[in-house]
């Protein structure tokens, strides 16, 4: 998927006037923000989970050469073949020559964040390979050519009734208002996809070293069908989603449908290990796994190692009054919230995602609710500062910046400086106490009004009480 | 050089590390003593819970005096749902009284055309009120998958506390995991179009669970 963070600014004010994208907005605000609290309660211990989930992260992540060399030992020892790729381009690369080794025509293909980051359709439909996305939601995205604006619900940003618009058009069938409906119609269209695709292709939430296994977690079972049905199997995931064993990965299971979904389970959760035996019944005679880097080992060793500890819950998204407001398009890549203004810079580059560090309030809801305590807003911090070095912000901005570290290191400068200020804008905040405008801060004025300070410093308050 | 040894050749530079038996050491020590999480307290009543929690999830759940009232139950089931009175179930099941229920049942893998999937399960977990599937020449994954109602016939015995207690029962019984490990929490589901859940996505649209001693 190209990136198009840069254009961040302007994509913003386009989705803040987009009042169907609000209405969806909220409904996501309510259902997974309130699924989310109605759920994580049920752990009996949260803090001590989450603790024990970032330990998990983090006992791979620090010695992740030798757990990766683990989880390829088991997984070629039951018979799964893993490819490593260096970039998206390799990935589309691989899973072409996958397809062309094994005759496939068509693939299935449930959701995976990864493959957005390839742009692997566009690159299989090049190879000759059609592919049927079979998640509901990237499936409707797939028919209108979009891309998904959330990682766990990606059809968030469309309402009901675009999508029974959609579906008359593309279906040819009578046109359907009901949600059930709609799903039934998906079904029995998709159905003979899963039964003719030669090529299952899908994701993985974990990788477990242990046993070599691959980890899906699904609920509408499309994951489970285009890993059951078709001769071949390719699953593409990250190179930091390794986990140590099984009873580590259950520790993130229970968190991961309770942060993202608000579920205490999700529908299915299937460990895939090694390809059909000669008895069985079903499953691909051929697993491919492919692990791509994409940047991911350049923050390995760095201070911003601890974003890779993220397993795309979606959670600090869902709970972002930037998200919130401006939905997931507007990021401009596959991953969008805080943990996107992340990731984009860090594996794309920062010059070329330069407002994303700086497209969040630090409020730091998003911290709170992550479940593997990933201190994102720290993170952002480091970003803002990386840019600072680097000479990335405005000369405005510098200025600023400049001025006030002068002026704070000369504390009697200092006190009256703001003496006088306050004076000025208590005066200039009129009756009703609020500044219209600030001359250098237009981009924050026209938005709202800025409160009137009260007259008198704080120091001089404190003065005053300390003396009565 | 290929992309893997670059890509362990960048890790090992970042982290600054020798290959070391250390480590290796490290590695094993903890996949031997795979130890567990902080776990959620057990319950009282492990059946009482598994109910509670499979019904919570939208599994339909009855109980049977023992085995051979499992195709009565299902026949009545099927009967007052209006849903198709034949099905297929896995070959540990196919000796069970299905024609005197008035039940055509035919002990084959799943196919697209078959309404009602009937299986037994590995073990089930009271936690999340959760079925544990492996995958296997007499237990097909397509059974619970293909059909529209999925039946699972469980020995109430056979119900664990947790997943971690699920697997340490599997690494007891199996040498191996097989290809597919399936947990399966009710029917299959789908909350894209305006985050409604809706029951019924591309797998069952409804799993009923009859606990029935073995």
């Amino acid at each position: 998927m190209r990136n198009t963070s840069i254009n961040f600014k302007s994509q913003v004010t386009i989705k803040l006037a987009d009042v169907k994208l609000q209405g969806a907005l909220s409904r996501l605000q309510t259902r997974f923000v309130e699924g989310r609290s109605a759920v994580i309660g049920e752990i009996d211990d949260l803090p001590a989970t989450r603790t024990a989930a970032a330990a998990i992260r983090d006992r791979v992540l620090n010695d992740l050469e030798h757990w990766l060399l683990q989880f390829e030992q088991q997984a070629t020892a039951r018979g799964a073949i893993v490819h490593w790729a260096e970039t998206g381009e390799d990935v589309n690369r691989i899973v072409a020559e996958i397809a062309a080794q094994h005759g496939v025509k068509t693939a299935a293909k449930s959701k995976s964040m990864v493959s957005e980051e390839c742009g692997l359709n566009d690159a299989l439909e090049l190879a000759g390979v059609k592919v049927m996305e079979t998640d509901l939601g990237e499936y409707i995205l797939q028919l209108a050519h979009e891309a998904p604006s959330h990682i766990v619900a990606p059809v968030v940003h469309k309402n009901k009734e675009e999508i029974s618009d959609l579906f008359a058009e593309k279906h040819q069938l009578p046109r359907k208002t009901g949600i059930a409906e709609l799903c039934r119609e998906a079904r029995e269209v998709l159905r003979p996809a899963f039964l003719n695709a030669d090529m299952g292709i899908s994701g993985g939430n974990f990788l477990v070293a242990e046993t070599g296994s691959v980890l899906i977690v699904t609920n509408e079972g499309n994951g489970r069908l285009v890993t059951t049905l078709p001769r071949v199997h390719v699953a593409i995931t990250g190179i930091e989603k390794v986990v140590p064993t099984l009873d580590d990965v259950t520790t993130l299971v229970r968190l991961l449908p309770r942060s993202a979904t608000g579920q205490s389970i999700t529908n299915y959760v299937s460990v895939l290990t090694g390809n059909k035996n000669t008895e069985d019944h079903d499953g691909p005679e051929h697993f491919h796994i492919i692990l791509l880097d994409n940047g991911r080992s350049s923050l390995v060793g760095s201070e911003m190692q601890e974003m890779l500890r993220c397993i795309r819950c979606g959670a600090c998204m869902n709970h972002c009054p930037v998200y919130q407001n401006i939905g997931g398009h507007a990021y401009g890549w596959v991953y969008p919230g805080p943990m996107g203004s992340i990731l984009t810079p860090l594996l794309g580059g920062l010059e070329k995602s330069p407002d994303l560090p700086n497209a969040s309030t630090l409020c730091g809801a998003c911290a709170v609710v992550c479940p593997v305590k990933i201190p994102l807003p720290d993170l952002l911090r480091k970003l803002r500062e990386k840019q600072m070095e680097r000479g990335m912000k405005s000369r405005q901005e510098t200025f600023m910046l400049k001025a006030w570290a002068w002026l704070a290191l000369h504390p009697a400068i200092y006190a009256l400086t703001t003496k006088i200020g306050v004076r000025f804008m208590s005066v200039l905040g009129g009756r009703d106490k609020l500044l219209h405008s600030l001359p250098g801060a237009s981009g924050w004025t026209n938005g709202r009004d800025f409160p009137a300070p009260a007259g008198r410093t704080f120091r001089e308050l404190y003065q005053q009480g300390k003396r009565k | 050089m290929n992309a893997r040894d670059k890509i362990l050749g960048r890790i090992r530079t970042a982290q600054a590390r020798q290959t070391t038996g250390a480590h290796v050491e490290t590695i094993s020590s903890h996949l031997a003593r795979h130890p567990r999480g902080p776990l959620p307290p057990s319950p009282d009543d492990l059946v009482a819970c598994f109910r509670e929690r499979a019904i919570k999830l939208s599994s339909d759940v009855l109980e049977a005096k023992d085995r051979m009232e499992v195709p009565a139950l299902l026949a009545r089931y099927l009967d007052e749902s209006k849903l198709p009175m034949r099905g297929v179930c896995w070959p540990s099941l196919a000796e069970l009284p299905w024609n005197a229920a008035g039940l055509e049942m035919q002990s084959r893998p799943a196919t697209n055309q078959d309404m009602v999937g009937v299986t037994g399960a590995f073990c089930a977990i009271a936690e999340t009120g959760t079925l544990m599937m492996l995958s296997g020449a007499e237990t097909p994954a397509t059974t619970s998958l293909l059909p529209e109602t999925h039946v699972a016939v469980l020995d109430p015995c056979r119900i664990v506390a947790t997943m971690e207690d699920a697997w340490d029962l599997m690494r007891k019984e199996c040498k191996q995991p097989p290809r597919a490990v399936n947990f399966i929490s009710g029917p299959s589901r789908t909350a894209d179009i305006e985050q409604t859940v809706t029951l019924g996505a591309h797998g069952p649209y409804r799993v009923l669970l009859i606990l029935a001693p073995f």
